[in-house]
């Protein structure tokens, strides 16, 4: 333990400073420039002073937070049922399995699922209820989002529930406590980390999903995702593009601190 | 740390052996030597057998590289890595591209058959006097629509789309230019103005379809077309004639009061090299049969007026992708607006996209 290796360091170093360190500086460098290369902050007022940035942020932030609470609503239970399960492994590599799946594959095998004549339309035909427009809804975005983030909360919040001491729950159970109790007062608290991380890794992806945005909400959700592409790709304003990605960071530094503030008041109050 | 280093050096050891095998490859195809021709085109746009009888005609080798988008295209052509003999820019591009200074003016007197080009399809406004491009493909943008579910002559014009009828029945490609130039074209203005008062009346007009806009998807659109999944489509006559073999209920209309016309162009881009092979395969493809040809493969519309002739009836006189010439009268051809239009445009566009969903 104590010898300490400067080559693997070296190596961890450059990889940080290139692909981590250079890519943040760069963003925020090339934020600061408009369209035709002069030094100026107009990216910043175009997007604090322009309705149309600020109700976009606040559409990304509302889907993010429903894609994010639907999936824990999901991934808790499912989790916490892996954990009771005899063989935990192999349940918890079938959920990862999806994982393996190119992200597109996924979204092109839902437009079929979803589409006019897709599997869930012939099964609403064949019981009666007729073929319903599934693709392009609202309620269709959020769900295929939640299926591919699903796997990122179930797996920080499978290892916070693992790492839990049956013992405690044991103890809680001697003393005479309800299920509920013991559920909200010692298992639920002793998890939280795992919400935690599981929350911060499907939020913050949510907030730019652009590529479902397109495929599966047919353009009809807008999140800082689309405007993102938009300006490196067709109005190749890379200086606007740059504002939204600093915007972003911005927003997961703020997510990442509050989600770390939660942890010392919920201690305090035990 | 001797393992790190010898798994570093190993992996340079096989680097090595790859560009040499690459290096080897290339030249067996005679890719390193001076008669090979670079053409950088987008993906499937060329017959590959026109490619193997100009290479037994005139003993160059072409290498074709694709791109998906003009940017695209652009921004490699302006870093000048890869020495691209011939380029494939849409006419506002052939126009950014020379404001740019990355195209050569084509050298007239090397060109022949140039008189094979249909006049309407020469000296437009992107390139006077084509001094850098010559007209490859052209085509329009048109409503796409189901005969399954609506009458042809419900839709003839723009405005049709606006009707009640079609709900939640309409698919818009996601192009800024196309659909603000759609809405501009209904209100009787130019698809190119910079005009903001009839820009904002534009996006005005564009909210008020948006409860008739199912989604507004990129190349997809071809594929939902083909799936039934909508009754119209708004989209270009290439993509049309794609999902159209693919699905013998869609038809194609160009609106007579007007609409886009575009163009993709063969011009040198100054990363060019093997000038002689260049002006062999300009000539080549101006030639009717191998511009026949190659249509007929490709399923776009030619500019060259001599193999409009020699292709079968049913693709020439068909008037959904060679319409007559009172509509063609009517069409427009894109300018480059310059960054800052191009950026209202999208902020329009974007807009419109945000609205009301």
């Amino acid at each position: 333990m104590k010898r300490f290796n400067p080559a693997y360091s070296f190596l961890y170093i450059l990889w940080i400073v290139l692909f981590v360190i250079a890519p943040l500086v760069l963003i925020v460098y090339q934020s600061f420039f408009d369209i035709s290369g002069h030094l100026t902050l107009a990216n910043y007022q175009a997007y604090f002073g322009s309705g149309t940035y600020l109700k976009m942020t606040l559409n990304s932030i509302w889907y993010a937070l429903l894609i994010t609470l639907l999936t824990l609503l999901i991934s808790y239970p499912t989790a916490y049922w892996l954990n009771q399960t005899k063989n935990k492994q192999l349940w918890l590599l079938l959920i990862i399995l999806p994982t393996w799946i190119n992200l597109l594959l996924k979204a092109y095998a839902f437009i079929g699922i979803l589409s006019q004549n897709g599997s869930v339309n012939h099964f609403l035909t064949f019981v009666g209820i007729g073929p319903q427009q599934l693709l392009f809804t609202n309620a269709s975005f959020i769900f295929v989002a939640a299926y591919i983030e699903i796997p990122f909360m179930i797996l920080p919040i499978f290892n916070a529930i693992d790492e839990l001491n049956p013992s405690f729950v044991n103890a809680s159970r001697d003393l005479g406590a309800t299920n509920w109790q013991t559920f909200s007062k010692v298992i639920f608290p002793l998890t939280i980390n795992g919400v935690k991380a599981g929350v911060q890794a499907v939020f913050i992806p949510s907030l730019s999903l652009f590529m479902l945005t397109r495929l599966i909400g047919g353009n009809k959700v807008i999140t800082l995702g689309t405007a993102i592409e938009e300006h490196f790709l067709v109005t190749q304003n890379w200086g606007m593009g740059s504002t939204i990605g600093v915007v972003l960071i911005v927003a997961m530094v703020i997510i990442m601190f509050v989600t770390g503030e939660r942890r010392k008041k919920g201690r305090k109050g035990e | 740390m001797k393992r790190l280093i010898s798994f570093i050096l190993g992996i340079l050891a096989v680097c090595f052996l790859l560009f040499m095998t690459s290096s080897h490859l290339q030249k067996a195809q005679g890719l390193t030597s001076s008669d090979t021709l670079t053409l950088y085109n987008w993906g499937d746009y060329i017959d590959p057998q026109l490619i193997k009888k100009f290479q037994h005609e005139t003993g160059y080798k072409v290498r074709v590289e694709t791109f998906d988008s003009n940017e695209a295209m652009f921004t490699k052509i302006q870093q000048g890595g890869t020495s691209y003999d011939l380029a494939v820019p849409s006419e506002y591009m052939v126009q950014k591209m020379r404001k740019a200074h990355l195209l050569k003016p084509l050298n007239k007197s090397r060109i022949h058959g140039l008189a094979n080009i249909n006049s309407r399809f020469l000296n437009l406004g992107f390139d006077p006097d084509n001094r850098y491009s010559v007209p490859y493909f052209w085509g329009t943008l048109g409503i796409v629509y189901n005969d399954q579910m609506v009458k042809a002559n419900q839709v003839q014009h723009w405005r049709d789309l606006w009707s009640p009828r079609f709900r939640n029945q309409i698919m818009l490609v996601d192009s800024a230019r196309d659909i603000m130039g759609m809405a501009l074209i209904e209100q009787g203005h130019s698809v190119n103005t910079t005009n903001l008062v009839q820009l904002n009346a534009a996006k005005k007009r564009l909210d008020q379809l948006s409860p008739n806009v199912k989604a507004v998807v990129a190349d997809e659109i071809k594929m939902y077309m083909a799936q039934d999944e909508a009754a119209l489509a708004v989209t270009w006559s290439g993509e049309a004639s794609e999902m159209m073999a693919n699905n013998s209920h869609l038809h194609y209309v160009v609106p007579r009061e007007g609409s886009n016309l575009w163009f993709d162009n063969l011009v040198i881009p100054k990363t060019a090299k093997h000038y002689k092979a260049i002006y062999a395969f300009i000539n080549f493809m101006l030639r009717p049969e191998n511009a026949a040809q190659n249509a007929t493969y490709v399923g776009y519309a030619t500019p060259n007026k001599a193999a409009e002739k020699k292709l079968p009836k049913a693709i020439a006189h068909d008037p959904q992708f060679y319409p007559d010439e009172k509509t063609i009268s009517h069409l427009q051809v894109y300018q480059d607006l310059g960054p800052r239009m191009v950026g209202i445009y999208n902020d329009k566009f974007l807009e419109f996209k945000m609205h009301g969903h």
